[in-house]
C-alpha cells in the first residue's frame, strides 16, 4: 500500500463533498480496492469510506412492492433480510465470495465497480432494477456499460438500488475454479409481462441479456424451450479457466438450470 | 486394539494447542529492538540483460539505510544443486551459478536483481519502486521442447539449455529396447505432470542479526532443516564459519518441500545486517511466494508398456524432460532422477525398465521436491500407462495388476530399477481395498448416477514409493553430496523429565506429540515429561531435517538408538546404587530391578543420582545422563498402497466431483493412528489438488498467469469428499528399529492417477473414445476433451 488518508462521512452529502477533493475514491466495502491498494496498483490521496452513513443502509418494500436496498447494505444483510420477498436475489448475495466477503462487501460497491464476473450485474440488470445516485436514477439497461465501466460519472455515489420482485427468478452460477467468481452467472426472472435473462462472467462487454432466451421463455418458461438456441462465442471471454466457445456453452446450460431451479 | 497410550496410540497432538489458539511462534512474529525491513526488486521480464541499476534516488529517500544489487555479491559463492548427476555420456550435469541476487541478466519473472534495507516497510517499498533498472528483455525460454532445440540460453556460459541427459538404467537399455520391439503388445502414453506452486500458507520469511562483538551471525528462517541451510550458508554461499552462524528455524506454517532449500533472500538478510549493524526482517508477500517459491513436478513424459497379450509386463520405458527452472534449486536434479527414475518398475516384477530423463532450464521458477517429489511422477505414468494397457487388452485393471505385483515371498525384491524392496504385500492391500469398495454395488451406483444425467467412474490404483531418504553410501553413490543421517541427544534432566533434541523440524508432522510417546514407552514414563526440542542449530546436534517422509525413520531411530544408550548407562547407575552388577540389572515400566530379587530403584531416581553424583564410581560412570546417537539407514522406507476413487462428471459443464476415495496404505508400524491418518488426509488432498485444480501456467513470454488465487486452485474442503482410510495392516520394515515407513508423502504420490483413472473410465462410460487427459481436469479440460473424444 501507499500511505493515504480517510474520512468517514455520516451523510450522502458530506460525502458526494469529500469526494470532490483531489484524489479522492470512494470505498464500499473494500473487497476490490483493498487488494488494489495492496498491491499497489492503485494511489489514492484520500479514501472516503461509505460504510458509516446510515441512510444509505437496509433493505425494504417500496409501496409501489419493489425491493429497495441501500446501496451501502452487506451482502449477508441483503441474504438475511431479502430472503422473504425476493429469495432469488437474497440466494445470489448468500453466494457471493466467503463469509468474510459478505460481511463486507457492499450492493453499491459491486455495482459501481462492475466486475464482469461479479454476481449483482446479473441481478441488476435481469430485474430490470433502478440504480438510484445521489444526483438521479439510472434503468440497469442504461447503466452497465461494459467491463469495469458504468454509467456513473465522477464523484457520483450510488445511494440505493431497487428491484421489481419477479413471479419467479434463480440465479445459476458456474465458479471459475481458482476465484469462484462467476465463470458464467444466469439470473433469469419472470414478470408478469414478460422474462428476463442477464449473464455474468461470460461477455468481454460485461454483463448482458440474452434477448433470444427471453423471448423464448417469455411463451414458455421452462428449460425446453432454449433447445433450438445457442449462443455465439464470439465476444465471449478467453483465459484460463474457460475458452470462448466453453463460455457461451455454459450461457446455455446455466440459464435452462436457472429456470428449472426458479 | 487401540492402545490408549505409548506407542500406537492416537495421543492428541500437543503442538495444536498453541497452534489452534494463536500461541504458536513464527519467524514473523519475532519482533526485535532496531528490526529493519528488507524489499526486493524483483524482474518483471522472464529474461533479459541488465544494462544499468540506477540506485542513486532510492539512496537519498528517507529511512533507507542500505541498497543491494547483484554486484555487491558477485565475488560470494552461489546457491548449489545438491546432486551431482552425470549424463548418459558420461559428462557432468551443467550447474550454472545460483547468485544471491541476479547478476548481469535475469532469468525468470521474480528473479531478484536488488534489494533495499529501510527503517519501514513503506519506506522499503518506496524507494525499492524508485530504483531504475534498465533491462534489455530478451526472448523468453519456456517450452522446455523448444528450450533444448533453440540457440538462446537461459545461461550463455554453459551454451544449451540442457542440465543432463540421464539414463537409468543405462545398461538396461539395449535389453528394454528389444524387449519392447519383441512385445506383443505396447501400449504408449504420452502425458504431463503439471506445475505446482507449494502455497504454504505461512509465506517464506527471514531475520538476518548480526553481533559485532562475537563476529557471529543468526539467522531465523523458514525452514525444513535448519543445519542444511548453515551448511549451504557457510560452506557455499558467503563462507561463514559454521561456528560463527546459528540457525533457527521456529514454528514454521507448511513446507511441503518448499522451504527445504535455501534462498539468495537468507544470505541477503545475513550481509545486510552485518552492513548496517541491525537486524534486518524479509517477509514474502504472496506473489513472492507464488513466483520465487521452488515449484513441484512438471514433467513431460511418453511412457512406453510392453506386456504379453494375458497382461504379464515385460518392459517399461519412459523419456521424460524435466523443467527445472532457471536456477538449479538444492534438489532439483535429484527430483527427477533418483526420486523418479528408480520408481519406475512399480509394484511389479517387470523384467525390463529404462529411463531417460532430459532436464531443461527455462525461464520459470526454480523446479524442486514438492511433497512427494519424483514419485508422483513415476506412478502416475506408470499407473496411468498400466490402466490403458488393461483397456487395450480387455483385462480387469485390479486383475491386471495382480497378476504383476511383487508377491510376499518375493522380498527383499530388487526391482529392475535398481532398488531393494524390503517389505510389502501389495496383494494383501489390494484384498483390503476391494473389500472398502463395495464394486459389486458399482454398476447400480453408475445407474444413479446416470439417471442424474452425471457419468460416474471408478479408478484403482497401486503404488510404492522410496522414502525415509536416506542411506547415505547409496545417495552418495546416487551422487548427494551431502549424508542423510539424522541425530538426537536425549538429554534426562535432573529432577527426571526429558529433553530430546532432534535433527528433524516439526512443522505441522506432529514430532512433538509422537516422538515422546516413543521415548516414554521406552523409558516407561509419561510422554508428557517428554519434551521435543527442534529448529535450532545451537540446541540440536546436525540433523539433515524434514523431507522425504523421513523424521520417524530416521530422525526417529537415531532417537530411539540414543534412549537405548540412556537405558544401557541408566542400568550401570542403578546397579551402582542397588550394589549389583549391571549384567543383572533388568529395566522394564519404569523400573530397574535386580534379577532374583525385590531391589529396585526407579528411572527418576537414576537420573536424580547421575546429577548428584555422591559416592559416585566415578572412574567407571561419567556424571550426567545425556546421550546422542546419529544414525544412518541401510535403505529407504517402502511404503506402499492400493488407492480407489469413484467420481461424477457433469458432461454437461465437464465439472469432476469425487464421490469417494479410499486409501488402502502400509506404513509398516504406526505409532499414533491419528496423525498417520491426518498425513495420509494432507497428502490425498494436495493429490487431489493436482490431478483436478492446481496448475501453474506461464504464458509464451514466461510471465506467470496463476500467479495469485484468483487464478491458482487450491483444493478447498467442499472439493474433497470424505476419505475412508486404512493403514491397520502394515508389513514392518525390516532395517529400522522401530519398522516403520515414511508416510507423509503416500497420499500425494497415490492420489492423481486414482483420479485421472477414474475420470477416464466415467468418460468412457458415455463412449467418448477417450484415452487420457492433462492434469489438471478442469472443467474447461474435461468438457474439450469431451467435445474432441
Amino acid at each position: 500500500m501507499y500511505a493515504f488518508d480517510i474520512e468517514r462521512p455520516s451523510s450522502i452529502k458530506d460525502a458526494v463533498a469529500a469526494l470532490q477533493s483531489e484524489g479522492a475514491q470512494a470505498l464500499g466495502g473494500g473487497q476490490t480496492l483493498i487488494p488494489t491498494l495492496k498491491a499497489r496498483l492503485a494511489a489514492p490521496e484520500v479514501l472516503i469510506s461509505l460504510t458509516g452513513i446510515s441512510e444509505m443502509q437496509g433493505v425494504c418494500l417500496s409501496d409501489e412492492g419493489a425491493l429497495c436496498i441501500g446501496a451501502g447494505t452487506t451482502h449477508a444483510t441483503v441474504a438475511r433480510e431479502a430472503a422473504v420477498h425476493f429469495p432469488g436475489l437474497a440466494a445470489l448475495a448468500s453466494h457471493i465470495g466467503d463469509p468474510a466477503v459478505r460481511n463486507r462487501g457492499t450492493i453499491g460497491g459491486s455495482l459501481a465497480n462492475n466486475d464482469p464476473a461479479a454476481c449483482y450485474p446479473a441481478a441488476a440488470l435481469g430485474t430490470g432494477a433502478t440504480i438510484i445516485t445521489d444526483k438521479r436514477k439510472i434503468a440497469a439497461d442504461d447503466y452497465f456499460q461494459g467491463m469495469f465501466t458504468t454509467a456513473l460519472d465522477e464523484g457520483e455515489i450510488i445511494t440505493e438500488v431497487r428491484f421489481p420482485i419477479p413471479e419467479k427468478s434463480h440465479y445459476m452460477k458456474f465458479v471459475q475454479p481458482a476465484s469462484r467468481f462467476a465463470l458464467v452467472g444466469v439470473f433469469v426472472a419472470k414478470y408478469a409481462d414478460g422474462v428476463r435473462v442477464a449473464v455474468t462472467g461470460a461477455s468481454e462487454e460485461g454483463v448482458f441479456r440474452w434477448h433470444d432466451a427471453e423471448t423464448a421463455l417469455a411463451d414458455d418458461f421452462n428449460a425446453r424451450s432454449l433447445d433450438g438456441l445457442s449462443v455465439a462465442a464470439d465476444g465471449m471471454i478467453g483465459d484460463l479457466h474457460g475458452s470462448p466457445e466453453y463460455r457461451a456453452h455454459l450461457v446455455k446450460v446455466m440459464t435452462g438450470r436457472a429456470v428449472t431451479a426458479a | 486394539m487401540p492402545k490408549d497410550h505409548g506407542i500406537g496410540a492416537s495421543d492428541k497432538r500437543r503442538e495444536d494447542v498453541r497452534f489452534l489458539t494463536g500461541a504458536g511462534h513464527y519467524t514473523d512474529d519475532i519482533k526485535t529492538y532496531g528490526a529493519t525491513v528488507a524489499v526486493f526488486c524483483r524482474s518483471t521480464v522472464a529474461h533479459g540483460i541488465i544494462k544499468s541499476i540506477d540506485t542513486s534516488e532510492a539512496e537519498g529517500m528517507p529511512g533507507v539505510l542500505a541498497i543491494f544489487t547483484g554486484a555487491d555479491f558477485a565475488d560470494v559463492g552461489g546457491n548449489p544443486a545438491g546432486w551431482l548427476i552425470n549424463s548418459r555420456n558420461g559428462e557432468p550435469m551443467k550447474e550454472p551459478k545460483r547468485p544471491v541476487l541476479a547478476h548481469g541478466k535475469v532469468r525468470h519473472v521474480g528473479d531478484a536483481y536488488a534489494a533495499v534495507i529501510a527503517e519501514t516497510e513503506l519506506q522499503a517499498r518506496n524507494a525499492a519502486e524508485a530504483i531504475v533498472a534498465e533491462i534489455e528483455e530478451l526472448p523468453a525460454i519456456v517450452d522446455m521442447a523448444a528450450a533444448l532445440a533453440g540457440d538462446t540460453f537461459v545461461h550463455d556460459e554453459i551454451g544449451t539449455n540442457q542440465c543432463f541427459d540421464w539414463g537409468w538404467i543405462e545398461d538396461n537399455r539395449a535389453a528394454t529396447d528389444a524387449a519392447i520391439k519383441a512385445a506383443p503388445h505396447v501400449t504408449t502414453l504420452e502425458l504431463v505432470n503439471n506445475r505446482l506452486v507449494p502455497n504454504a500458507m505461512e509465506p517464506r520469511c527471514s531475520i538476518g542479526n548480526y553481533d559485532a562483538g562475537n563476529d557471529s551471525y543468526v539467522l531465523q528462517t523458514t525452514s525444513q532443516n535448519p543445519h542444511l541451510t548453515r551448511l549451504l550458508i557457510s560452506a557455499f554461499v558467503m563462507g561463514i564459519p559454521e561456528n560463527k552462524l546459528t540457525v533457527i528455524a521456529p514454528d514454521v506454517g507448511g513446507g511441503f518441500g518448499s522451504k527445504i532449500y535455501h534462498y539468495g533472500e537468507e544470505a541477503l538478510v545475513l550481509a545486510a545486517a552485518r552492513k548496517i549493524g541491525r537486524p534486518v526482517k524479509w517477509t514474502a508477500d504472496r506473489t513472492e511466494a507464488f513466483l520465487t517459491d521452488a515449484h513441484g513436478r512438471d514433467h513431460v513424459t511418453k511412457i512406453e508398456l510392453a506386456c504379453e497379450k494375458d497382461g504379464t509386463f515385460i518392459a517399461f520405458r519412459t523419456e521424460t524432460m524435466a523443467n527445472v527452472g532457471a536456477y538449479l534449486s538444492n534438489f532439483s536434479t535429484a527430483t527427477p532422477t533418483f526420486l523418479h527414475g528408480t520408481l519406475m518398475a512399480g509394484n511389479y516384477t517387470v523384467p525390463n525398465v529404462y529411463v531417460n530423463v532430459k532436464a531443461v532450464f527455462t525461464n520459470t521458477a526454480p523446479v524442486d521436491a514438492y511433497r512427494g517429489a519424483g514419485r508422483p511422477e513415476a506412478t502416475y505414468s506408470i499407473e496411468r500407462v498400466i490402466d490403458k494397457a488393461a483397456r487395450e487388452l480387455g483385462i480387469d485393471p485390479i486383475a491386471i495388476r495382480r497378476k504383476n505385483f511383487v508377491k510376499p515371498d518375493q522380498y527383499p525384491f530388487t526391482s529392475a530399477a535398481g532398488l531393494e524392496y524390503d517389505s510389502g504385500n501389495y496383494d494383501a492391500l489390494m484384498d483390503r481395498l476391494e473389500k472398502h469398495i463395495d464394486r459389486e454395488g458399482f454398476a447400480a451406483r453408475r445407474k444413479e448416477s446416470e439417471a442424474k444425467g452425471m457419468l460416474r467412474g471408478l479408478g484403482l490404483n497401486a503404488y510404492i514409493e522410496a522414502c525415509g531418504i536416506a542411506p547415505s553410501n547409496l545417495v552418495g553413490v546416487l551422487g548427494s553430496r551431502v549424508g542423510l543421517y539424522d541425530a538426537a541427544t536425549v538429554r534426562v534432566n535432573a529432577t527426571g523429565n526429558l529433553s530430546v533434541m532432534v535433527g528433524a523440524h516439526s512443522h505441522g508432522q506432529g514430532h512433538e506429540t509422537v516422538f515422546p510417546q516413543i521415548v516414554g514407552e521406552m523409558l516407561g514414563i509419561d510422554p508428557a515429561s517428554v519434551e521435543i526440542v527442534h529448529g535450532d542449530t545451537s540446541k540440536i546436534p546436525f540433523g539433515m531435517g524434514t523431507y522425504g517422509s523421513r523424521s520417524l525413520a530416521v530422525c526417529g531411530s537415531a532417537m530411539v538408538r540414543a534412549t537405548e544408550k540412556i537405558i544401557a548407562k541408566a542400568k550401570k547407575i542403578a546397579a551402582h546404587m542397588l550394589e549389583a552388577s549391571a549384567d543383572d540389572v533388568d529395566f522394564k515400566d519404569g523400573q530397574f530391578t535386580i534379577k532374583g530379587t525385590d531391589k529396585s530403584v526407579s528411572f527418576g531416581e537414576v537420573a536424580l543420582k547421575a546429577y548428584i553424583p555422591h559416592n559416585f564410581p566415578l572412574e567407571d560412570i561419567e556424571p550426567g545422563l545425556e546421550e546422542t546417537a546419529f544414525y544412518d539407514p541401510a535403505n529407504f522406507t517402502y511404503p506402499s498402497g492400493a488407492y480407489a476413487c469413484e467420481v461424477e462428471v457433469d458432461p454437461d459443464t465437464g465439472k469432476v466431483r469425487v464421490d469417494r476415495f479410499i486409501a488402502v496404505d502400509d506404513f509398516g508400524n504406526i505409532m499414533n493412528p491419528m496423525i498417520v491418518t491426518g498425513q495420509v488426509h494432507g497428502g490425498l488432498g494436495q493429490g487431489i489438488g493436482q490431478a483436478l485444480l492446481e496448475g501453474a501456467r506461464y504464458d509464451d513470454d514466461g510471465q506467470l498467469l496463476s500467479a495469485s488465487y484468483m487464478d491458482y486452485t487450491m483444493p478447498r474442503a467442499d472439493d474433497l469428499p470424505f476419505y475412508t482410510v486404512d493403514h491397520a495392516n502394515g508389513t514392518p520394515c525390516t532395517h529400522n528399529p522401530l519398522g516403520v515407513k515414511g508416510c507423509g508423502e503416500a497420499g500425494a504420490i497415490g492420489s492423481p492417477p486414482t483420479i485421472v483413472n477414474a475420470v477416464v473410465d466415467a468418460l468412457q462410460s458415455a463412449g467418448k473414445n477417450f484415452t487420457h487427459i492433462d492434469m489438471p481436469l478442469t472443467p474447461l479440460r474435461v468438457w474439450e476433451s469431451m467435445q474432441t473424444a
